[in-house]
């Protein structure tokens, strides 16, 4: 009775959300209610024993997500009174039902079959190197999603430096903000780490790891106490790229010597995973960090 | 023993929603960022602090009860701290709309 409470309060609250995030006065106002959307889904997978899509949710959907928007609004120019998008509400409604109609269609049968991958996965877990299923679908059975999806992330910054965005003004950092900047990057460090190291065998990885250097790394830079960071320096660049290429290396000597693209040799299952999961982390948290705090290039006339 | 635990947790454990809610009533109700400021930090501190403290009292494990309190801890400084910043630019925004309505 009392969790029938808790999830049906969990999902009324996120359809509120998602509607005040539409209905908002301001874009402002939106992005705020679209964090705590974000928090809210981070629970209701946590709900629905999912704790790795809630780390994720939680640190990239809410956090990240939210930071970058805060950061294009920042860019932005200044809202006009006038709704002029008024007219395009019904067309965008009637896409996003459609789209809504056949996600449904496709989810709606996993629900009612009892799927065979689950125990798949189990039976094959010894052979993974890793104790935890989710990240042995990750960086053993499915790694060439997760290349692809590191590949995502390098497009998007690289996309990103191609708008050549103006500079954004920061103001003379506050003493208490650095303060307690100073105090909460070594917590990120800490923490991202910890979620890196135990995503072997428990929820965890490289993207939440990732994603929490970045906030440390972000603290930091707003405080002034790291430099600027610009893909100018060399160990930008190379730490933005060494994530993909460990994981393309990998795959390419495996290819060339081993039973095939990212079929790893058994024996060396466990430390081509940790590899790969700490250069991803790097990369991930570089790259995050730039795309919020990263100095614009010069433009050349 | 346990049993007078329970029912020593819940009157913590109501004070502290009483504290949430208060503090939620508050921010949507009083009149400028100071007050709500004032509404919103009890929530933080007391809210969080009684639930925690009704929590531990339930709690099966010492580590339980540290891992909560770590986290009260890490609320409460990270409420402070955004309290003091929402303050200060307030502060400095109310300056700034004087110095232009004086000119």
């Amino acid at each position: 009775m009392i969790e029938w409470l808790l999830d049906g309060t969990l999902a009324a609250l996120l359809l509120i959300l998602a509607i005040a995030v539409i209905r908002a006065s301001g874009l402002y106002a939106s992005v705020v209610l679209f964090i705590a959307f974000g928090l809210l889904l981070a629970l209701t997978w946590a709900r629905l024993g999912a704790p790795d899509l809630a780390l994720a949710e939680a640190a990239i959907g809410a956090g990240l997500t939210g930071v970058l928007l805060l950061g294009a609004l920042a860019h932005a120019r200044p809202e006009r009174p006038s709704n002029t998008l008024y007219g395009y509400r019904w067309p965008a409604a009637l896409v996003s039902m459609a789209l809504a109609a056949l996600l449904i269609r496709a989810v709606w049968p996993l629900a009612e079959t009892t799927q065979p991958l689950p125990a798949q996965v189990m039976t094959e877990l010894e052979a993974s190197g890793v104790s935890h299923p989710v990240t042995a679908v990750l960086l053993n059975f499915r790694a060439w999603d997760t290349l692809l999806e590191l590949l995502v992330v390098l497009f998007a910054f690289l996309g990103l430096r191609q708008l050549r965005l103006a500079p954004l003004a920061h103001t003379e950092p506050w003493p208490l903000l650095a303060a307690w900047g100073r105090l909460l990057a070594p917590l990120a460090l800490v923490i991202g780490g910890y979620l890196l190291w135990r995503g072997t065998s428990a929820p965890g990885g490289a993207f939440q790891g990732g994603a929490l250097l970045a906030a440390g790394l972000v603290v930091l830079r707003l405080n002034g106490v790291l430099p600027a960071l610009s893909w100018r320096q060399w160990p930008v660049r190379l730490g933005v790229l060494l994530g993909v290429t460990v994981f393309l290396a990998v795959a390419a000597l495996t290819h060339a010597f081993g039973a095939g693209w990212l079929t790893y040799p058994v024996a060396w299952n466990t430390p081509l995973i940790v590899a790969i999961e700490v250069a991803a982390t790097l990369s991930i948290a570089l790259t995050l960090a730039l795309l919020v705090v990263g100095e614009p290039e010069e433009v050349h006339p | 023993m346990t049993e007078w635990l329970v029912w020593l947790s819940w009157p913590l454990l109501l004070a502290g929603a009483f504290f949430f809610i208060a503090g939620t009533v508050g921010m949507l109700r009083f009149p400028d960022v100071y007050t709500r400021l004032h509404a919103v930090t009890k929530a933080d501190t007391l809210g969080l602090g009684l639930v925690v403290a009704g929590l531990s009292v339930r709690a099966d494990s010492v580590q339980a009860v540290a891992v909560m309190l770590l986290i009260w801890l890490l609320v409460m400084g990270s409420g402070a701290t955004a309290c003091q910043l929402l303050g200060r630019y307030q502060r400095e925004h109310e300056a700034q709309q004087e110095g232009r309505d004086r000119d």
